[in-house]
């Protein structure tokens, strides 16, 4: 489902090895006429995978391996209260992965998430608890300020010029120390389950409805924009995909998109963690691919002298993104201050920034700029924290779980690399 | 055929820039018409690359006037120079390699549909567009990290035509290519002509100049050393003129001999 649309078009060429025909590029255009229908389609598939470009599928295959095993360690793995638990917990790391996956994408990295999310989450509850603020001021105040948070680190990269690394390194250290200074002595605060962050994982949309009106949404929404989408094409006289595989790949999310339906309904429901992370995924996809602002965090992750010559202002698309991923570990903050009902001194610390980057990169955002979707965050940080799950599960202790989830990483940049390498020699590096 | 109109596109006359202590240009002119291709040769450090800065505003002139087509204007910044027309296709090529060619070739000036990428409308213009140029690239929906140098050539240049401009100028285009890809960029170039384009082009190759420019103009230690006909110089005069082979002993001598004899 991850297959980048744009490259679909790229064709296969009918009567000459599509390998050869990628290798000798200066070949006629008009050789290049996809097979029309399925056929071109499966043709198209097979050329991708010798070419090296496997999108998603690793990813998928891995997770499936990692379900498989737990699920024979521990039959309670796959259970609908498990699964549940995982995708809720999920959330407060993946939204955080959204927002690195801005940065990673201009090839640079944000070493601070962690700790901005810490101290997001304690100005939340110093306001709210401690000082009885209004709890939804409290929450506008800590999003806004891991966006200046973020802004400031990207201005001391992008205006100054201070390597993005050290900058959000030293905003690690200062950012943890400012934590704990506003959390003061007492060092815990809990926060009130029934109030806004108390229900951010904690509310589920009991009404078996909700589950399975989400999953009709978005089927039809994807099959709606990619059909208008293919009779624009088709009216402007460009070439457009078949309807198979609309069809196929529609059927291929309803799948998906009904079966986890199912998974929530026999436990609680809809979680709202979920559908506000389904949310923030689309909506970041949409910024990314479909609008200018998108087009030119890619265009700074493919060449900054490039996007400067075409008139982009260098500076405020990297600071904005520095900002972007301020806010989401901000956003992340929250989630995971309400996962454990309080603020703590612990919170953004320990394994949490490895994880957010581990979570991008496994989901096949690269490492070097330019390359990766917002989707990537979710099934990189469903792999993660299935691992940490099916490890609680079993009752095997945190060293294990920091060295399978280490392996899992190594793993991934491994067929990244290697992937790369085999584009490379099939000319679509 | 080539078609010259009476005023020139771009006239520089008595341009001069200096950079510190560096005289870079001095009264340098230049005339470009409508339809024609002048070709900027000389040796490195000749000025070449500064001449070309200063008419795409990336260096402003210290003294000298620039017209376009015949009325004089101030070009202080690069945006200027886009402005009237001007599009500069540099050495690097400043392309994406991980964007295809669509976005590339709208990098910076994306068509939009109620706020959002209009891809349809930008796919059906960048093939028009490439098909215009006959130029031919597998698809324009791969990466440009795809394409091969000279595709990647082609493919710049291309993006330069985006915005309509009425001169082009190409800054060694053919650097770094092979024979085929060469020929390639440079029956685009003879294409931009066709078009009525003013094209000025720098090279160090003179079989490039040879093959596709109507005048080449030499520079020499940011001076002019001469504008001529390509169809009625030859190879040997024009390397002479950018070397300076035509200014040592030998010729001052002979020159003062001369003056002495017709006194």
């Amino acid at each position: 489902m991850s297959i980048d649309k744009t490259r679909t078009t790229a064709g296969t060429a009918v009567d000459a090895p599509a390998a050869a025909a990628d290798a000798a590029p200066a070949v006629d255009p008009r050789l290049l006429v996809r097979e029309q229908g399925f056929a071109g389609y499966i043709g198209e598939f097979k050329r991708k995978m010798r070419a090296g470009d496997l999108g998603a599928l690793p990813v998928v295959i891995g997770l499936i391996v990692i379900c498989a095993i737990f699920q024979s360690l521990d039959s309670a793995f796959l259970g609908a209260e498990n699964l549940n638990n995982i995708f809720v917990a999920m959330v407060a790391t993946g939204m955080m992965s959204v927002g690195i996956i801005f940065v990673l994408l201009l090839g640079e990295i944000d070493l601070s998430v962690g700790s901005v999310s810490g101290v997001s989450s304690a100005i939340m509850a110093v306001m709210s608890v401690t000082h009885g603020v209004n709890e939804w001021l409290a929450v506008v105040t800590a999003l806004a300020a891991g966006a200046v948070i973020g802004a400031l680190h990207g201005f001391f990269f992008a205006r100054i010029g201070a390597p993005a690394f050290a900058v959000t390194l030293a905003g690690l250290l200062f950012w943890n120390g400012f934590m704990l200074q506003i959390l003061g002595s007492n060092g815990t605060i809990n926060i009130d389950g029934d109030g806004v962050i108390g229900k951010l994982t904690t509310y589920y949309f009991s009404d078996v409805a909700a589950a399975y009106l989400l999953a009709v949404v978005a089927v039809a929404g994807y099959f709606l924009s990619a059909f208008l989408g293919n009779r624009r094409r088709e009216a402007a006289g460009i070439p457009s995909r078949p309807l198979s595989d609309i069809v196929l790949r529609t059927v291929l999310l309803a799948i998906a998109a009904f079966g986890v339906a199912v998974i929530f309904n026999q436990y609680k429901g809809l979680p709202l963690a979920v559908l506000l992370f389904a949310i923030v995924l689309v909506g970041t996809d949409f910024l990314l691919r479909r609008t200018a602002y998108g087009r030119k965090v890619f265009a700074l992750g493919g060449s900054v002298e490039a996007s400067r010559r075409a008139g982009i202002n260098v500076t405020l698309v990297r600071v904005s993104v520095f900002a972007i991923a301020g806010l989401f570990a901000s956003v992340g903050g929250l989630f995971w201050a309400s996962k454990i009902a309080a603020a703590n001194q612990s919170a953004g610390s320990g394994d949490l920034l490895m994880n957010v980057i581990a979570a991008a990169v496994i989901g096949g955002t690269s490492l070097f700029g330019g390359r990766g979707r917002t989707w990537n965050a979710l099934l990189g940080v469903l792999v993660i924290t299935s691992i940490q799950y099916g490890l609680a599960l079993k009752g095997i202790a945190t060293p294990i779980q920091y060295m399978i989830t280490g392996g899992v990483l190594l793993a991934t940049v491994v067929i990244d690399s290697v992937t790369r390498k085999t584009q490379k020699s099939a000319g679509r590096a | 055929m080539v078609h010259v109109s009476a005023t020139p596109v771009l006239a520089l006359r008595g341009v001069s820039k200096r950079f510190g202590a560096v005289q870079a240009l001095t009264d340098v002119e230049l005339e470009v018409h409508a339809g024609e291709v002048v070709a900027l040769v000389g040796d490195n450090g000749a000025g070449k690359s500064t001449l070309v800065k200063t008419i795409a505003g990336v260096h402003p002139i210290d003294d000298g006037v620039i017209e376009w087509e015949g009325k004089p204007v101030s070009v202080n910044r690069p945006h200027d120079s886009q402005n009237l027309g001007i599009a500069t296709v540099y050495q690097d090529l400043a392309l994406c390699d991980n964007i295809d060619v669509v976005g590339n070739l709208f990098l910076g000036r994306e068509i939009k549909r109620r706020g959002v990428l209009d891809e349809v409308e930008m796919e059906r213009r960048s093939r028009e567009l490439l098909e215009t140029l006959s130029i031919r690239i597998p698809s324009v929906r791969i990466p440009i990290a795809s394409l091969s140098g000279g595709q990647r050539q082609v493919v710049a240049i291309a993006r330069s035509m985006l915005g309509e401009p009425k001169l082009v100028i190409l800054d060694e285009p053919t650097a770094a290519l092979g024979v085929e890809q060469t020929a390639q960029v440079l029956d685009l170039v003879e294409r931009l002509r066709e078009r009525g384009l003013a094209v000025i082009l720098i090279s160090h190759n003179m079989a490039d100049v040879k093959a596709v420019a109507d005048k080449v103009a030499v520079l020499r230690l940011g001076r002019n050393n001469g504008v001529f006909e390509v169809k009625t110089t030859s190879q040997e005069e024009i390397i002479s003129a950018i070397t300076g082979a035509t200014d040592n002993a030998v010729t001052r001598r002979a020159a003062r001999t001369t003056a002495e004899a017709q006194k």
